[in-house]
């Protein structure tokens, strides 16, 4: 056991903190512009005229019908052969990873959201349409504040998701803290102290997290939308 | 009154749900510091009406001028500065939950008039105190009685300076006990000269304020008189029919 600290301390740790800042740019932009276009997607799923709904419909069903897996390696690999008009677009593998993990993180939020703009009673649009507001305010300013305090719990489970998953990048190269594991353990032999540090290192990620999402849970909590009382 | 004094015409309104027609050819005049009050059975089409006069439902057919203008509800920027003009009051109040007493009476300042947060909030506060609820401002829907919640929708609606305003059952929903301070609410701005239309079962309350009754069954203006006329002894009217009914029902409160 002192064998272990001593190696994940001199061998492991060094090389993970490294790579934990890349999997900060990694999770950090990919949950941001996941929330941002999940909550476009839901809207426009739950209020959009019937061809918009109908092609979030379609997004949303390819981008959780696949593997993720699947999504990033068309994104590093087969992007770049799709040629259109003489143009293609070549992405970096940080790049593609923060693409692909947006793109499939809104796709499940804007469920959650969908999820919480279902639940706004009818009176408040009629409320809303009775001051005088557009649709478009009446959704900005009356709608999504209580739909997406409705949706935070799945939100955050998302976001939980997200840093898990993010350790596919891996697999297309990006030296975050699972290919920064993978790496230690190939190069010394020591899958063990190698794995095994990592795995704590998610571990505590995702608490902290956690922390997060259950203070910014009571930084936007008002009476009425309080997360229940039990836990 | 010269023709002047109509705020509000609305012209042969038709309303139907399929094949159920539960509008026909509403006609009313609503002249300037005139209470209206509709009354008749569930389902007579009294908030069919009322919606349909704020385009919540939009009419089937039908025509309505606002201060001689006819508007036309096509523009999408006509017929939202319209329903500025006509506030609305509902039977279960519709505050919005996500914010307080005070924020609920400043967003629609703030979001469709424009104005600046800090005189929106001076006003939202001059409205709660007109209705008794400034002491409360902080409050959140969740926080507050039904009584109080419809106290807050009227100062919501009066915000806007509307021209009209037009209540939909505001006591309906209320604890019996609560009706008193909404009902109060209400006398002070008949008594302060606001123009509105109003649906409500308490006929007793609103047979001293009202300066005509309207009638309403199976979607028809069946008849529209003073209440004086429609209650007299010698009267025979549907209206005074309906009255003795829910009389014996125990109006009285």
């Amino acid at each position: 056991m002192e064998e272990y600290w001593l190696f994940a301390s001199e061998r492991v740790i060094p090389g993970l903190n490294v790579a934990l800042l890349i999997s900060a740019k990694l999770i950090v932009p990919s949950a941001l512009y996941g929330m941002l276009l999940g909550v476009i997607t839901g809207v426009l799923r739950v209020y959009g005229f019937a061809w918009v709904r109908r092609v979030a419909d379609i997004y949303v069903a390819l981008f959780r019908g696949t593997p993720l897996v699947v999504q990033l390696y068309f994104w590093y690999f087969a992007l770049p052969y799709i040629s259109i008009a003489g143009h293609s677009i070549v992405l970096n593998a940080m790049q593609a990873s923060i693409l692909g993990f947006a793109l499939c993180s809104a796709a499940y939020q804007s469920e959650y959201v969908r999820g919480g703009l279902l639940s706004i009673r009818a009176g408040q649009f009629k409320a809303a349409k009775a001051l005088g507001m557009s649709p478009l305010q009446t959704v900005l300013h009356v709608v999504l504040p209580q739909a997406i305090r409705r949706s935070m719990p799945g939100i955050g489970n998302e976001i939980i998701y997200l840093i898990k998953y993010s350790s596919l990048a891996s697999i297309i190269t990006v030296e975050e803290l699972m290919g920064a594991a993978r790496s230690i353990a190939k190069a010394t032999w020591r899958p063990v102290e190698a794995y095994g540090t990592v795995a704590i290192y998610y571990l505590v990620l995702v608490t902290l997290a956690m922390w997060l999402l259950r203070w910014a849970e009571d930084y936007f909590s008002i009476p009425g939308f309080e997360r229940s009382k039990e836990d | 009154m010269s023709a002047n004094d109509v705020i509000l015409r609305i012209d042969r309104l038709n309303k139907s749900f399929g094949t159920n027609h539960v509008l026909k050819d509403a006609t009313l005049e609503l002249r300037r510091g005139e209470l209206k009050v509709l009354i008749g059975p569930s389902g007579g089409g009294k908030s069919t009406l009322l919606q349909c006069m704020n385009f919540l439902l939009p009419p089937d057919s039908g025509r309505i001028w606002l201060d001689g203008n006819e508007i036309k509800f096509k523009n999408k920027r006509e017929l939202y500065a319209y329903r500025q003009a006509v506030g609305m009051i509902f039977q279960d109040f519709n505050l919005f939950d996500h914010l307080s007493a005070m924020e609920n009476v400043r967003i629609a300042l703030t979001k469709v008039k424009g104005i600046p947060k800090k005189a929106a909030t001076e006003r939202a506060m001059a409205e709660l105190e007109r209705v008794g609820m400034a002491g409360k401002a902080a409050l959140y829907p969740a926080q507050l009685s039904g009584g109080q919640k419809q106290r807050v929708s009227v100062a919501r609606a009066l915000a806007m300076d509307p021209k009209v305003l037009l209540l939909d059952e505001p006591t309906s929903a209320l604890d019996p006990e609560l009706i008193g301070e909404v009902l109060t609410v209400i006398k002070d701005l008949a008594k302060s000269g606001m123009t509105m239309v109003m649906a409500t079962h308490q006929i007793t309350f609103s047979a001293q304020l009202a300066s005509e009754f309207i009638f309403m069954e199976q979607g028809c203006i069946i008849e529209h008189d003073t209440p004086a006329v429609l209650l007299a002894e010698s009267a025979n009217s549907r209206t005074k029919d309906f009255c003795a009914k829910i009389n014996e029902l125990g109006e009285s409160a």
